[in-house]
């Protein structure tokens, strides 16, 4: 395929071709995964533990060559580009890494203002207010002056959000948000979630375990399978729960023990 | 999509309106901000209202630039008017009342007198949790010796091969050079006295005695002592220390006492290896002021003792000890954070080498005390 992208049909903003997931030198964790990701839409990557959802992300994002195939972001294939094209692709979106990623050394506050100092022209105190609402917005704003270390988990990752969202990106990957959430916060954080998409068309790409938060959040789905190295559905997952003729789908929808490995 | 505008009109009543349109995001409110600012503080009426309407996209920036004109109770009273309802659920998002304050200030310090009482406390707790440490790793070492099998002997030889045979090449090096700057800046003065086989004699004494044990003592600090302070933060801000706690394992005897023991097996034997590369690199020093080796080598068998190898042999125990204590116990004080490994690394160090200058002067006033 050329740098210039493949055909888009409708208006998918993440179109992911061909792609065999896993690192250099291993087997691929996945085989020849296919799916688009419409603009503004809740997408979500689920599967068991191992089945290769965040490597998947770190495909998506940039950080890690696939095996094979072509991810493009926005009509730009971001496997094959470096330099000057890879940023500007990256600018894009915003990432929230499963642990919050945030840098020890500076508070909540300064992580979030980073990218809005370093990508924006914005007076500081403008700086300041943004991103005091987008701690505000994930529940920090009292804890704008605390060091990463001085926090929970959950609080650290509800920052990394909070980051992530700084510059407004028109893309969000969200590695496991809720997973060490308490409930309140995480139905809080779906209901965040749902607001920028349907407000400001963000698109967000979010892998999860959260069954809660993906019949909440999410308008469509794609199941990998650790077994079979491969998508094993993909859609709505309020229908894929109901509806699904897979007995493995139906088992992970409805939280049943897995049935035997097809 | 058009570019962010702003226009601004009085009305008659003396009613100020500033409309925005186009589009808000965070490039291009950059030059709205300031203007926004001013025209509402110079606008001369009681209320100022913002005519969003012809704002046709408004992101975290543009809802931003929204909140800090309403943020905080001012005359005039601003007023948002006619911004579209997928805006108004991004903006009724915050409480600006909660944004009007500024950032936590700074905690006031406290008096003097507090400061001091709270920096003898944390000094305090920290010679509290050396000489706790000292007595758990005595106790950790006396348990191994009476229960070897308990040592997990495993671990001790992969960090003799750690702290040893990967230090062989730096030791090699340091020593050399030493022995050969020694002998040099010593045997030019010396010559003129005719005195440069004497050059032996300092150099068998100060490597012996002083220097070998010393410098291998201060490269062990700097490679291995901060390691061990490096690996052991790495596995307490991972919550491995803690896993071992509530498993019922001793941090102390389970990571401490390997460290100890492959730290005091390797050390005495760094340094006879840079002992004898010193004296080699002040032997080939010396031929070019016409001593040979073997003349070099009987001088230094001459004036140096068993008494003054042995005084040097038993420091190199007594600096291992110290060494791989101070980097353990660093380690077991790392706080969280990335951070807190580096600053724990680099405690181990900067109290290592002190520590060992300390210990070693004290070596030199007992060994002249007991004229040795």
């Amino acid at each position: 395929m050329s740098a210039a992208g493949p055909p888009m049909s409708g208006d998918p903003i993440i179109r992911v071709v061909g792609v065999d997931a896993g690192y250099e030198g291993t087997p691929a964790i996945q085989q020849n995964i296919n799916f688009d990701v419409a603009r503004g839409e809740v997408f979500g990557i689920l599967g068991g533990s191992g089945s290769g959802k965040s490597t998947l992300m770190k495909h998506m994002i940039g950080l890690l060559p696939p095996l094979a195939g072509h991810v493009w972001i926005d009509g730009a294939d971001i496997v094959t580009a470096d330099g000057p094209d890879l940023l500007a692709i990256r600018r894009k979106f915003g990432v929230m890494y499963q642990s919050g990623a945030l840098f020890g050394s500076m508070t909540l506050l300064e992580n979030t203002r980073l990218p809005l100092e370093v990508w924006t022209d914005l007076p500081d105190d403008a700086i300041d207010l943004i991103a005091r609402m987008k701690l505000e917005l994930v529940g920090l704003e009292g804890f704008t002056g605390h060091l990463p270390a001085e926090l929970s988990g959950g609080m650290q990752k509800r920052a990394g959000i909070a980051r992530a969202m700084a510059l407004d990106p028109s893309i969000l990957f969200l590695d496991e948000p809720s997973s060490g959430l308490d409930p309140i916060t995480a139905a809080s954080l779906d209901a965040t979630i749902r607001r920028l998409s349907d407000s400001l068309g963000v698109t967000f790409v979010i892998v999860t375990h959260d069954l809660g938060s993906t019949f909440v959040a999410m308008d469509r789905v794609i199941l990998l399978d650790l077994h079979s190295r491969a998508v094993i559905a993909e859609g709505d997952p309020r229908r894929l729960r109901d509806e699904s003729g897979d007995p493995r789908v139906r088992a992970f929808f409805r939280r049943e023990a897995e049935p035997a490995a097809a | 999509m058009s570019a962010a505008a702003l226009a601004i009109s009085d009305a008659s009543d003396g009613e100020r309106v500033l409309a925005l349109s186009g589009r808000l995001d965070s490039q291009s409110v950059t030059s709205l901000w300031e203007s926004v600012r001013r025209a509402v503080a110079d606008a001369p009426a009681r209320r100022v209202i913002i005519d969003a309407s012809g704002v046709d996209y408004c992101d975290g920036a543009g809802i931003a630039l929204f909140v800090d004109l309403i943020r905080h109770p001012r005359e005039p009273q601003v007023e948002i008017a006619n911004l579209k309802p997928a805006f108004q659920v991004l903006l009724k998002q915050f409480d600006p009342t909660v944004l009007e304050h500024d950032l936590d200030p700074e905690p006031p310090r406290g008096p003097a007198v507090e400061e001091l009482g709270r920096a003898s406390y944390i000094l305090w707790r920290d010679i509290r949790a050396q000489i706790t440490f000292v007595g758990e790793t005595t106790s950790a070492l006396a348990y191994a010796v009476r229960n070897p099998a308990s040592v997990r002997w495993r671990d001790v030889w992969r960090i003799c091969e750690q702290v040893g045979v990967d230090a062989l090449p730096i030791v090699a090096l340091i020593s050399f050079l030493l022995g050969m700057i020694l002998a040099f800046e010593s045997a030019v003065p010396m010559k003129r006295f005719g005195a440069e086989i004497f050059v032996a004699d300092l150099i068998g004494l100060s490597m012996l005695r002083e220097l070998g044990p010393l410098m291998t003592a201060i490269l062990l600090a700097g490679r291995s002592g901060a390691a061990f302070a490096a690996e052991i933060g790495t596995m307490r801000v991972n919550q491995e220390v803690d896993a071992l706690t509530t498993m019922g394992l001793d941090p102390v005897r389970f990571l401490v006492t390997p460290r100890i023991i492959a730290a005091m097996l390797m050390t005495p034997l760094l340094t006879l290896f840079s002992n004898l590369v010193g004296l080699i690199g002040g032997a080939i020093t010396m031929r070019s002021f016409s001593i040979p080796i073997v003349t070099f080598l009987k001088e230094v068998d001459s004036a140096v003792t068993m008494t003054d190898f042995l005084a040097g042999f038993v420091k190199s125990f007594v600096f291992a000890l110290l060494v791989a204590g101070i980097g353990c116990l660093r380690g077991l004080q790392t706080g969280a954070g990335a951070s807190a490994v580096g600053d724990s690394a680099t405690k181990a160090v900067v109290s290592g080498i002190i520590l060992l200058v300390v210990v070693d002067g004290l070596f030199a006033v007992v060994y002249y005390v007991l004229d040795i």
